[in-house]
């Protein structure tokens, strides 16, 4: 019935062998048309994502972090295929799923399974919950018997009752529902599930409940996590390596205690310099950054955080910085990938995030700066 | 600072007691407010905190006295600055709502009306309230704007809500608020609607117009870090009924109601890594099916015989107050002990007790 359960702990073990990659992700770009006029000319291009490149580990939870409409939804959802991609390659188990058709996805997106924001609107109200955990199995030809006893399994799996299966969605409450949407992404046995900000919509009390859920049927399946979150406090939990997203490109992607404790890119420094610590004997100092995030529609030249970042000069609006390797300083051996002209000069004491960048001002004007809100 | 605040910092501005806002609808009473108390001084900065469905919302819209059918404020007394708000008629109350009580709400984009410019919204309220003239009230609104750190605020004033993203938004709505400097600030998760990096400018301009104005604000988030921040004073909120009251200092060092203690260990800390985060069971009781006895019970890990029987009061404890049995000097908080104790002894207790 479930048989992946065994390769769970050899998934995991592939971690150390930095070979073995379910998915690598090369120079995805989506850009999504703007059309006006009478004609429905495309006059501009929403550039969503903008050139991303990383890989996934077998087994690994890679967290992708950034404030709204820097694209990490984007990315999953054209990962998945949801979208299709303007350009770049979804190499998926040694296959560039970019260019396959819709019926040769049909066999693919077997093995990658998605997890959705808002657990109200991603369950068909009209039908019982065990018709929609099950209707991927349907899909692909699973005969009935199975297809009700997976569905029982499954619904035990994240802590409910296989006879909640026959209820309507209306009569679960968010966080149950949640715990459906991820039943339902586990029906199909995944090797990768994209979980698009799982638990943002769910309380505090609940939303830990279902972020151990999730831990743990990693750990009983061997399941590969591309988790997309704006919280990083979450991030930081539940994740093996974080990608930070800015404007439709990657920022800074590296493992998650090196990213928090030795981040390098200025915006992951504001990022977790913003977040608010709930203790409130801590007072930090706080990068507060200018103004808002440019439109992705006109996206600034060079660094897209130029505009915004207090260590900008000539060369960050000339010149996109290039997608390299510094080096991580906790000896794992991974790469600390990073984005930034300054990368080299941007490092912070130990302790990290309590007290990110204090040699700059960060109430000097940010270069150019759109707008200052102590103006 | 202005002439219709008499007080002083310090002096009790608002007193809320015994407040009951029950929903009548098709489905049954909804007790979205069971019976509060607190108060605020002026000055201070007071967190509600609490999930969805606890009742901080309603608290701030009773208040306010924006209740609206099917919705009723049944019992208790609300007051102001020595005038009871519950009592008031409209026409009363419209004079206090937006002048000296203000609101900020959680959606900046849908509480702005869409179709005036913003530096126009502002000048209607000062001209409502303090009768300015067009010519003043523009000047005011254009000071405020650049108060809440609008840049070029003159060529903003004349901007559509649309043209302005999230955060400036918000700006535009705490500048509404403040327009009349009221001696109260209700701020409705402000920031919750905001990207961390916005939310923390947002944050950091209402610390700086404390600062500067000293207005009283009741802060209603279910952001706890945001509250460590912001607050001095905290009320934490579990199905309408308030669980916890303190210092925020004493709440985040020590939080008494298993509520609270299951609320903070169960937030992933930035900084903090842990295998497996806390969990409290089950979920948030309906409103209109609430359990026997404390509210809480039935997903609290120290749950005695008589928690599931009665409900306990809010009990005083050396400056802050927590709404359970284990606090009760009746009980014996040694779990082996409180299995032997019944509910009987605890009424006598009180029987006792309420003569004394």
């Amino acid at each position: 019935m479930v048989t992946r359960i065994d390769n769970g702990s050899a998934g995991r073990a592939n971690l150390s062998g930095s070979q073995d990659y379910i998915l690598q992700v090369k120079g995805l770009v989506k850009y999504f048309p703007v059309r006006s006029g009478i004609l429905q000319r495309v006059t501009a291009q929403v550039k969503a994502v903008d050139g991303v490149s990383f890989d996934v580990r077998r087994g690994e939870t890679i967290g992708l972090v950034g404030e709204s409409g820097c694209g990490k939804t984007t990315t999953g959802r054209t990962i998945m295929r949801l979208t299709d991609p303007t350009r770049g390659a979804i190499i998926f188990e040694g296959q560039d799923i970019a260019k396959l058709s819709a019926g040769q996805m049909k066999h693919t997106r077997k093995d990658m399974q998605i997890i959705f924001q808002d657990p109200y609107s991603s369950l068909d109200p009209r039908v019982p919950v065990g018709e929609s955990i099950g209707e991927g199995l349907l899909i692909h030809g699973t005969p009935k018997s199975e297809r009700e006893q997976i569905v029982s399994e499954m619904l035990k799996r994240v802590g409910l009752h296989p006879e909640h299966s026959r209820r309507y969605p209306h009569e679960f409450s968010g966080g149950q529902r949640q715990r459906i949407g991820i039943a339902r992404a586990l029906s199909m046995q995944p090797k990768l599930i994209v979980a698009d900000e799982p638990v943002s919509a769910l309380d505090v009390s609940i939303q830990s409940q279902v972020l151990n859920i999730l831990k743990d049927l990693q750990r009983d399946f061997g399941l590969t996590y591309l988790f997309i979150a704006h919280n990083l406090s979450v991030v930081e939990h539940i994740s093996d390596r974080v990608g930070v997203m800015y404007l439709g490109k990657m920022a800074e992607l590296c493992d998650r205690n090196e990213l928090f404790e030795n981040p390098r890119h200025p915006y992951t420094q504001a990022l977790l310099s913003a977040i608010p610590v709930p203790d409130p004997r801590i007072r930090r100092e706080r990068i507060i950054l200018k103004g808002d995030v440019p439109s992705p529609l006109n996206p600034p030249s060079g660094c897209r955080f130029h505009t915004r970042c207090w260590l900008a000069q000539q060369i960050c609006t000339d010149e996109e910085p290039a997608w390299r390797d510094i080096g991580s300083e906790n000896g794992s051996g991974n790469p600390h990938l990073v984005a930034c002209h300054f990368a080299e000069q941007t490092k912070v004491k130990a302790g990290g995030t309590a007290m990110v960048a204090r040699n700059f001002d960060p109430t000097a004007p940010a270069k150019e700066s759109i707008e200052g809100p102590k103006s | 600072m202005k002439a219709q605040s008499s007080g002083r910092p310090g002096d009790e501005l608002l007193r809320v007691e015994g407040l009951k806002t029950y929903f009548y609808t098709e489905d049954g009473i909804v007790k979205s407010v069971d019976g509060i108390d607190f108060s605020l001084k002026r000055g201070e900065v007071l967190g509600i905190a609490g999930e969805s469905g606890c009742g901080k919302s309603v608290t701030s819209l009773s208040i306010m006295r924006l209740i609206s059918k099917p919705g009723k404020i049944v019992e208790g007394k609300i007051w102001f600055d020595g005038q009871d708000l519950a009592q008031l008629s409209e026409e009363q109350m419209t004079k206090i709502r937006g002048n000296r009580i203000a609101m900020i709400f959680q959606q900046p984009t849908s509480c702005l009306n869409p179709v005036f410019k913003i530096g126009d919204q502002i000048v209607e309220v000062l001209k409502i309230h303090k009768k300015m003239s067009d010519r003043s009230a523009r000047d005011r609104t254009i000071e405020l704007l650049t108060m809440v750190g609008i840049p070029s605020a003159k060529k903003r004033f004349d901007n559509y809500p649309h043209e302005m993203s999230g955060g400036m938004c918000q700006r535009v709505m705490i500048a509404m608020g403040l327009a009349n400097e009221p001696e109260l600030l209700i701020a409705d998760e402000p920031t919750t609607a905001l990207d961390v990096t916005i939310q923390a400018q947002i944050l950091e301009l209402m610390k700086e117009l404390k600062r500067s104005i000293n207005t009283a604000i009741i802060l209603i988030t279910h952001d706890l870090g945001v509250m460590a921040e912001m607050a001095e004073r905290m009320v934490i909120m579990y199905a309408g009924k308030i669980v916890e009251q303190a210092d925020v200092n004493d709440l985040f060092d020590a939080p008494k109601h298993p509520y609270t203690q299951g609320l903070l260990a169960s937030i992933p800390v930035l900084g903090q890594v842990k295998e497996r985060l806390e969990v409290i069971p089950g979920t948030v009781p309906s409103l209109r099916n609430l359990p026997q006895g404390c509210r809480f019970a039935p997903r609290c890990p120290r749950r005695m015989p008589v928690c599931t029987s009665e409900d306990p009061d809010l009990l005083k404890l050396d400056g802050r107050a927590a709404r359970c049995w284990l606090y009760h000097p009746a009980i014996n908080p040694d779990p082996a002990v409180a299995e032997e104790q019944t509910v009987e002894q605890v009424n006598s207790y009180r029987q006792s007790h309420r003569h004394a």
